[in-house]
């Protein structure tokens, strides 16, 4: 069988060790980093993606999978030194302010990192500012906000005024998401995007690239 | 009366199907050889980290009323409404499964442990309903023991944050439990700490008084519609 292609189908049944003994495998094969990383890590997890929003498998195996990507990329992280990790750009995320939910915002990250974004977590109960401030220095393209309660939605339109504020709303687009929040609720605060769950935020997020370029 | 409450850890333990389904897997579906796994795991992370305790305070309707009012901010037509004013005892919870659990979570998390980290979040929300319904079971014994309620009366749970009553109603709610005693307190946000708590009100009465339809226009919004099941269980009992 193809390297890659068992690097990808291992990643898919959360193997942790044969994802990184293959990517080894595949490296002492002259298979450039690049190519193992796309067509055999990103890959596996865009399948997996696939089957969780058709239902065909669930949130652990989800879990799983994303922890046998990260596997393979330490191995490949040191020989993209020079360049840095290929990503398809830097999205800063984190729980909105007075907000200490952070398992959705987690998924999503893990989501976005498996389809390739270099993700900064800023973690939970984050301050307006950090999230512009952090978006500003690690030239972040989307800054994604998450909130579980309906006193802590609010937030959500801070962090959207101080991106206009700074007039940065062309160059950084924000998405949002969580329990409570709609696609009504994110217009109406000025959101560029909403995620209606981790898959569909990966996808927004990548449309909100598009928009960028 | 007020009264802290003990929860043995094996009463905390939710079954695998209320685990799974807060993951998102459907009761019809058969979860994965490694999700049964993780499950086994984490029951044994749970048991080990896990510090339950629970409190109540009785409370008249009309201070409850108070309470209920909270900042102002409930909806104008609320369930709750109109099932307090005809209950025949009232009592404020909160219970928790204690810090150390979302310590536990967020380690994982930053440790790449990624699959358990998600199993143990959902493991504890499980849990901490376990320890809710104990609480709530012994509140309901302790009526009857004492000749306040019949075997007949059921007692149901409301919270802040859901059917309209407004999250900031915690504040009140708060300031008359002081469930800091337990290790539970709140946030600027209304949010409690540690995370894994839930607090709210025990209403007691006949069974009549919980069951409500669910066109209030708070319902529209609602994703779950879980009253009903809680309502069928009423009504099942009463058949």
């Amino acid at each position: 069988m193809d390297m890659l292609k068992e690097i990808s189908q291992h990643l898919q049944g959360g193997s942790k060790e044969k994802v990184a003994d293959m990517t080894r495998r595949a490296l002492a094969a002259n298979i450039p980093p690049k190519e193992i990383l796309d067509r055999g890590l990103i890959d596996g997890m865009n399948v997996i993606g696939e089957k969780y929003k058709a239902h065909e498998i669930f949130l652990p195996d989800v879990l799983l999978a994303a922890k046998a990507m990260y596997a393979g990329m330490d191995v490949l992280r040191p020989l993209f030194i020079k360049e840095g990790m290929p990503s398809l750009g830097t999205v800063v995320i984190g729980t909105v302010q007075g907000d200490l939910h952070d398992i959705g915002k987690n998924l999503v990250g893990i989501m976005l990192k498996g389809a390739g974004f270099e993700v900064i977590d800023l973690g939970n109960d984050v301050a307006p500012e950090a999230f512009v401030e952090t978006a500003k220095r690690e030239h972040a393209s989307v800054i994604g906000m998450s909130a579980l309660l309906t006193t802590t939605m609010p937030a959500m339109k801070r962090v959207i005024e101080c991106v206009q504020k700074e007039g940065l709303n062309g160059r950084i687009k924000t998405i949002v998401g969580g329990a409570p929040v709609s696609e009504e609720y994110a217009r109406e605060i000025g959101a560029d995007a909403y995620g209606y769950d981790s898959t569909h935020a990966v996808e927004c997020v990548k449309k909100l690239m598009t928009d960028i370029s | 009366m007020r009264e802290i409450i003990e929860i043995a850890t094996e009463d905390a333990l939710p079954t695998a199907p209320d685990v799974f389904t807060i993951q998102g897997i459907p009761t019809h579906k058969k979860p994965s050889a490694t999700t049964v796994q993780l499950f086994t795991e984490t029951k044994k992370i749970f048991t080990a980290c896990v510090q339950c305790a629970g409190i109540t305070a009785d409370i008249a309707i009309a201070a409850f009323d108070s309470v209920y009012a909270g900042e102002g901010m409930n909806e104008v037509a609320t369930p709750l409404d109109g099932i307090f004013r005809k209950a025949d005892n009232l009592a404020l919870f909160a219970v928790t499964v204690g810090a150390a659990v979302s310590q536990k979570i967020d380690y994982l998390f930053k440790t790449h442990e990624y699959a358990l980290a998600g199993m143990l979040d959902a493991f504890a929300s499980a849990g901490a309903e376990k320890v809710a319904d104990c609480v709530q079971d012994h509140y309901r014994q302790r009526l009857i023991r004492e000749n306040v309620a019949a075997e007949k009366t059921v007692v149901l749970r409301y919270s802040p944050g859901y059917c309209g009553w407004h999250m900031s109603g915690q504040k009140k709610l708060f300031d008359y439990l002081e469930p800091g005693e337990i290790g539970i307190t709140l946030l600027d946000s209304f949010l409690m700490k540690p995370l894994k708590s839930i607090s709210g009100v025990f209403v007691a009465g006949s069974k009549d008084i919980h069951v409500f339809k669910d066109d209030f226009p708070i319902c529209s919004e609602c994703q779950t519609h879980s009253c009903r099941s809680r309502i069928q269980d009423i009504q099942k009992k009463r058949a």
